[in-house]
């Protein structure tokens, strides 16, 4: 009996913990943004980092074609700063550490790709990218993602950040049913 | 007076220092959410799940509510607190798009950061996805800059485009996402009775 319990005990120690109740978590989230709020006067993002790299990858193997082109032109500035001096840059790089450090503390770091029961690895990860691949696209055309757009415009009362929030619900509970093999 | 940034407290670069700050803070609270998972995240599109809505309202209202009083008690100069312009029929359509991949692929961009740092193959992937994408997107912006640029409205808001007072929308957006927590827990435990599948 008292091994028995002493190595549960072991094992429980090494066990991810549960995940938080939602209402705290958004309560935390929702006061990072207002901090990002009032302290620098915008909200969060996370897809104009990505743009940023985007755009600095194409300049530094096609600067000419990158000169010629206004949305990489946006992101790279007008030459009179590093383009990698960027606020979102550098907030998702706090993205990457905070993640980690959450994850680390409740033991949730982990190898493995996430996927229903009744798909494989190979199968996930082509859905990933396509997936990936559909929201870069779509929030390029809508200047902005999850965080840049439904989080912050959302509790600016944007106009376009409301529209936009209830269209990904929209989209998302469309294309579900296709998909669900992938999940269920 | 707030926001700081805006009344000259500190420097660009130290505005960079505050911005891996609160990343930081961005990314613990989406990974305590579970918000790195994306078995959780897609649970959200088949109702067993409703942890997105739950953590994204709460984290509207608490922001929105701190924005309305703090600018109300007259700390904060909300004119200052930068709002991007409405392109309402691109945006739609972005955000349709955005709809179809994150439930194609789990993620979302923020998400899939938190899910490639705590070492998920699929949110790795995903964030090359989301390179490709706007790769695709900005080597066909010639085409598409024309929709991309049109039906501008403006820096626009609720109160102004429904033409009632800013209190009364923030009433509003509280008491609307009260009524989704409480039809989201009725929800859950109804499909968990129905299907047996916990609510995780």
């Amino acid at each position: 009996m008292i091994p028995k319990k002493e190595k549960s005990h072991e094992e429980k120690h090494f066990e991810p913990k549960p995940y938080s109740n939602p209402y705290v978590t958004g309560f935390g989230l929702g006061i990072v943004l207002l901090a990002a709020f009032l302290i620098m006067g915008r909200g969060l993002g996370a897809s104009g980092a990505v743009s940023t790299l985007v755009a600095v990858g194409v300049d530094k193997i096609a600067p000419e074609h990158a000169a010629n082109n206004n949305f990489y032109k946006e992101y790279l500035g007008d030459g009179t700063t590093n383009p990698l001096k960027d606020w979102l840059l550098f907030e998702v790089l706090g993205v990457v550490a905070g993640g980690f450090i959450s994850g680390s503390l409740a033991h949730r770091i982990k190898r493995t790709t996430e996927k229903g029961p009744n798909v494989s690895v190979k199968t996930r990860l082509i859905y990933a990218f396509v997936g990936g691949t559909i929201m870069g696209f779509g929030a390029k055309m809508a200047r902005g993602c999850t965080s840049g757009l439904a989080l912050t415009g959302g509790s600016l009362l944007s106009l376009g950040g409301w529209a936009f929030m209830f269209a990904v619900f929209g989209g998302g509970y469309a294309a579900a049913y296709f998909v669900r093999r992938q999940w269920l | 007076m707030m926001p700081y940034f805006k009344f000259d407290y500190f420097g660009f670069d130290f505005g960079l220092v505050v911005a891996f700050i609160i990343g930081i803070g961005f990314g613990f609270a989406l990974e305590r959410g579970g918000f790195g998972n994306a078995r959780i995240l897609a649970a959200q599109f088949y109702f067993y799940n409703m942890r997105v809505l739950k953590v994204m309202f709460t984290a509207i209202v608490t922001a929105m509510l701190g924005l309305f009083y703090f600018a109300w008690i007259g700390w904060l100069d909300l004119s200052l607190v930068y709002v991007g312009d409405t392109y309402i029929l691109p945006q739609i359509v972005g955000g349709l798009m955005l709809g179809m991949g994150f439930v194609i692929g789990g993620y979302c961009p923020g998400t899939s950061v938190v899910s490639a740092s705590t070492g998920r193959t699929d949110g790795f992937v995903y964030l090359l996805g989301i390179f490709f994408g706007i790769f695709v997107f900005g080597e066909m912006f010639p085409l598409l800059e024309g929709f991309y640029n049109s039906t501008p409205m403006g820096r626009v808001t609720l109160p102004e485009f429904l033409g009632i007072s800013h209190g009364m929308v923030v009433f509003l957006v509280v008491a609307m996402a009260l009524g989704a927590f409480a039809a989201a827990e009725w929800g859950e435990k109804k499909i968990a009775k129905k299907s047996g599948r916990g609510v995780e």
